[in-house]
């Protein structure tokens, strides 16, 4: 039994590819929480980034600096009542939220963290990742259509055109970015996501980089179309508060809304990694031929226990700005002890057998908060498109030119 | 002696703060609110009689049914109801009057013809407002302006909201700022300021005192 | 009698040609939605009744009327002087430009001017109430359209000029700033810093403003060609203000009937060619500069002098009428005044610039799409309060 536990240790495959069960299990669970606890902060750092580039200040009250806000929020919305429209299909109603979930939590799986942190690596990982993702659509429409109210039904019909319009265009971008894993010695493309990173890896250059502007090119469609992907702003009018049809979960209340919204947060993370395998190498650390050799590997090893020290300090800082009353006594010990743990773990870090483990996964999670935070800088400053500007830029546009980068890759490909 | 109820904070008679000149002194003659006190200033400001090429253009044509006068520098034509639609309607073609500024109507009860309805009217090209008034009786129905100018769309509505006066032609005659159901016509002189339709309150919004 | 707003609510739809009433909305392609009157982006309670095929626009009908107060009637029961604060409530926006057309009105029955340095503090206040007009207006038209950050940040810069507007009369909003005659308070201790260090804070902020949306390419494309309307349309239909100028006739009653003591700046008008959302936003801008030219004249050659004029404290206006208009910050403000010699005025009619504006909504949104109907009523800068009375 313990053999069996332990057995996968010293392995270098994923466990998925090890077959074995337990440790499966364990990286599931592990990822999924992460997924979740990442959810959260996400809708954190949401309210607060937003109220920052607006000026105001964003949740201060619940937790010190707001931090505790989706905890609040949480429960708010497991406690509020169940509404269901009187003539709603109940059981599509029930379902779509769910299928949604189910979707973008499934893509997960194939995720690579590092070359062996990953649940599993099947060897079509990106197309599984793709077609995953696009079940959501169907959550989307039984959504709508359960709601038999015809507002969210022309808001669900909106916003399911909306992603499969822009999923062309997206897999175009990536099918680009498929062949240069092709451009190696043995001539032979993978679709595997490990295997994707493994090859920019051996190709010494991230794909953002090759055939500059190309890989440039297909990236930066690909960024656009993620975004009109996951219904964020600019491309959100399906769901506006402010325009006519409010959106597919209009009628959805409570818990069935928090999960949308937990299906949302998540698509955007899953479809940033993809992104950050395709283009941004991955779980490489950044610089990995210009600057390499033993004295950069160990500068770059100290990064993730540095910066989760710049966090504790970032943290403290706000400790001794805290207003000296007794009302923000239990909010500063509070921050303060947030900040106390972000330095253990900060510490902990540096540590050299940690160091190693943990850099892949850190350099990855850090890529995909770039795009975290580009999602919620976006929100902040674009207007929204109309819905038909919306359909013209992801089909006049976008496509057209992701199916011109695919050839001229394909054409210097085989030239160079 | 208070004689004036409404008027603001009035002292008790004969105080000393009255700045000179002017209406209180003529205020002991009127010991109720009388609508036309003559003022006291003995040179105050009079109609005077308008003359310019249009008026004298108009005229020649209507001449029995129109008067022209300037107020405080402000022109205005005062109309039978008869030759009012003919004249708006020249004076948009031939005089450039283009813009419908507004259509109001006023309410003189104690007269026979008890409706003032007063267009005021611009020129773009030559950046002259004039005033066109006319008198209608009451339950007398008047030719809609809206072929002339779209804009008296909404005005005529309001005015037919506010005073009950009907505009044939217009193509959506209806309340514009009262809801659709009301009874009573609220800018006459005879409907009180507080008054309501308490049918249509009771009615409506579930109040039982209708107020 | 039942209101037929909540019984039927198709009887309202007379002008739109409607057929038999649909069976469900799938069987024909017309259909009918209701905007309002609680809605976030009509800007108060309106209410629009759009007919829609698929999602164009076949017609609109506004009903409006949520917010009627009955203020004429108000001011046949009250005196001239009582009846200024209430004049602040229509705009309530542009408060004091609402109260500077009606005293102007007044003054012109009882035949008096108010004297000079009274104009000037006349004119700084309503300048900086236009510019407070504007900013409102961007922030929230910027925000039907989706971009959320603008509105807080012409709030913010906003704030200065309510502060200059509370040192001076105590209120910030609905500001009674003038009387008849002239003005009741005399500028503040540093009035005239105060307003020299908003002449110096605020052009950079337009440029803020501008730099997020002027050459934002979703902006651009939002609202370029978006609620077109001629310059012909305009002046049928009575439209004013910035509307008006936007579609290339450059008329502004500050200019060709010229009031307070307006002729003695130099500003420019700003134009617009085609008529569309984006030139009212770029000619609300321009004019936003322009009236801080203005401010800036003014604010250094005020003259030393009364602030009132000599005005009876009982007004009785001898028997007549008036009409006298300003250029508020939504359009032509009129008050036409019937006094009948007594202390309170017979009939006061107020030419509303939203109402007349707000007409025009019907040929603007014409074969547009839905989200556009959103983005020209914002850009019409409709204040209900001002529609209604």
């Amino acid at each position: 039994m313990l053999d069996y536990i332990t057995s996968y240790l010293g392995m270098n495959t994923t466990p998925g590819q090890a077959g074995n069960i337990f440790w499966a299990t364990v990286y599931i669970l592990v990822v999924f929480g992460g997924v979740s606890v990442a959810v959260m902060a996400m809708n954190w750092l949401e309210r607060k980034a937003l109220a920052h580039f607006q000026i105001r200040l964003g949740p201060m009250r619940v937790g010190p600096h707001g931090l505790l806000q989706p905890i609040a929020d949480a429960i708010k919305l497991f406690t509020k009542e169940d509404i269901i429209p009187a003539e709603a299909d109940k059981f599509v109603f029930w379902i779509a939220p769910l299928i949604i979930l189910c979707a973008s939590f499934t893509v997960y799986i194939v995720v690579p963290f590092g070359p062996t942190h990953a649940i599993t690596d099947l060897n079509i990982g990106i197309l599984f990742m793709l077609g995953v993702s696009s079940l959501s659509v169907l959550g989307v429409v039984m959504a709508g259509w359960a709601s038999n109210s015809h507002y969210p039904l022309i808001g669900s019909l909106r916003s399911s055109a909306q992603m499969i319009s822009y999923e062309v265009a997206m897999g175009m971008a990536v099918v680009s970015a498929i062949l240069m894993t092709s451009l190696n010695k043995t001539g032979t493309g993978t679709l595997s996501m490990i295997g994707i990173v493994q090859a920019q890896q051996e190709q010494q250059v991230w794909f953002l980089f090759k055939f500059f502007p190309l890989g440039l090119i297909a990236f930066i469609i690909f960024a656009i179309a993620m975004v009109a992907e996951t219904n964020r702003a600019p491309f959100d009018l399906p769901e506006a508060e402010s325009e006519l049809t409010a959106g597919f979960h209009t009628e959805y209340s409570g818990l069935r809304w928090s999960l949308f919204m937990l299906g949302e947060y998540a698509a955007m993370i899953a479809v940033s990694s993809i992104a950050v395998t395709l283009w941004l190498g991955g779980w490489m650390r950044p610089f990995p031929n210009t600057l390499s050799g033993e004295t950069w590997d160990l500068v770059f090893s100290l990064v993730p226990g540095l910066s989760f020290l710049g966090l504790a300090l970032i943290a403290f800082i706000g400790v001794a700005r805290m207003p000296k009353h007794a009302y923000f006594r239990i909010q500063t010990i509070g921050l303060a002890g947030f900040g106390a743990v972000l330095g253990l773990i900060g510490l902990a870090l540096f540590a050299p057998p940690v160091r190693d483990r943990i850099q892949d996964i850190f350099w990855f999670v850090a890529k995909v908060a770039v795009f975290m935070y580009l999602y919620i800088w976006y929100r902040a400053t674009f207007p929204r498109y109309r819905f038909d500007q919306l359909m013209k830029v992801g089909w006049k546009v976008l496509l057209p030119v992701a199916i011109g980068v695919l050839i001229l890759t394909a054409i210097v490909g085989v030239i160079f | 002696m208070p004689e004036d109820p409404k008027s603001p904070a009035s002292p008790p008679s004969g105080e000393p703060k009255v700045p000179a000149g002017k209406p209180v002194a003529g205020a002991p003659a009127a010991s109720a609110e009388k609508p036309h006190a003559a003022p006291a200033k003995p040179a105050g400001p009079a109609p005077v009689p308008w003359e310019s090429p249009m008026v004298t253009k108009l005229k020649r044509q209507y001449g029995s049914g129109m008067e022209a006068s300037t107020y405080l520098g402000q022109n205005y034509l005062v109309l039978d109801s008869s030759i009012t639609h003919e004249v708006l309607q020249i004076l948009r073609d031939e005089e450039q009057f283009d813009y419908c500024v507004d259509l109001t109507a006023v309410h003189y009860p104690s007269r026979e013809k008890q409706f003032d309805l007063v267009w005021i009217l611009y020129s773009f090209a030559r950046n002259e407002r004039v005033r066109v008034k006319t008198m209608i009786a009451d339950g007398e129905a008047f030719p809609s302006s809206v072929a002339i100018w779209p804009t008296a769309n909404w005005l005529e509505r309001e005015v037919f909201d506010m005073f009950g006066i009907s505009f044939d032609g217009h193509p959506d005659l209806k309340r514009i700022l009262l809801p659709d159901g009301w009874r009573g016509y609220p800018l006459r002189k005879d409907y009180g300021i507080i008054q309501q339709d308490q049918e249509w309150v009771q009615i409506n919004l579930g109040i039982e005192s209708g107020q | 009698m039942a209101d037929p707003i909540t019984k039927d609510p198709t009887s309202y739809l007379s002008h739109l040609e409607l057929g038999e009433p649909d069976k469900t909305f799938l069987d024909s392609n017309e259909l009918i939605i209701n905007m309002g009157p609680q809605h976030p982006a009509t800007h108060g309670v309106l209410r629009v009744i759009l007919k829609l095929d698929g999602e164009k626009v076949l017609g609109t009908e506004c009903v409006i009327g949520y917010l009627h107060r009955g203020v004429e009637k108000i001011a046949e029961n009250r005196t001239y002087t009582m009846f200024n604060p209430y004049v602040d409530r229509m705009d309530y926006v542009a408060a004091v430009s609402n109260g500077l057309g009606y005293c102007e009105a007044v003054e012109k029955l009882l035949n008096v001017q108010a004297p000079p340095r009274a104009n000037y503090i006349r004119v700084i206040l309503t300048e900086l109430n236009r510019i407070a007009s504007h900013q409102l207006w961007l922030g929230t038209h910027a925000l039907d359209i989706g971009a959320m950050t603008p509105l807080f940040y012409t709030f913010r810069d906003r704030e200065e000029i309510l502060k200059i507007f509370e040192k001076y009369c105590g209120a910030r909003l609905t500001t009674h700033a003038f009387r008849i005659g002239g003005c009741q308070y005399e500028t503040y201790e540093g009035f005239e810093a105060d307003v020299k260090k908003f002449l110096d804070f605020f052009p950079p902020k337009i440029d803020e403003y501008e730099e997020l949306l002027t050459t934002n390419r979703i902006w651009v494309e939002r609202t370029v060609g978006v609620g077109k309307i001629s310059a012909a349309d305009c002046k049928a239909l009575g439209v004013t203000g910035p509307v008006l100028r936007a579609s290339g006739v450059k008329w502004d009653i500050r200019k060709a009937l010229p009031y307070a003591n307006y002729s003695e700046f130099d500003f420019e008008i700003p134009t617009g060619q085609n008529g569309d959302t984006y030139d009212r936003y770029m000619v609300r801008m321009q004019e936003m500069r322009q009236a801080l030219r203005i401010i800036r004249q003014a604010v250094e050659r005020i003259p030393e002098g009364p602030i009132m004029a000599k005005v009876p404290k009982v007004m009785k206006p001898p028997v007549g009428e008036v009409y006298h208009s300003i250029e508020a910050p939504k359009g032509e403000l009129g008050y036409f005044i019937v006094s009948d010699g007594s202390t309170q005025p017979y009939r006061v009619r107020v030419r509303p610039p939203s109402f007349v504006n707000l007409q025009a909504l019907d040929i603007m949104v014409r074969g547009a799409l839905v989200a556009d109907v959103i983005a020209v009523i914002g850009t019409l800068d409709i204040v209900l309060g001002e529609v209604d009375r």
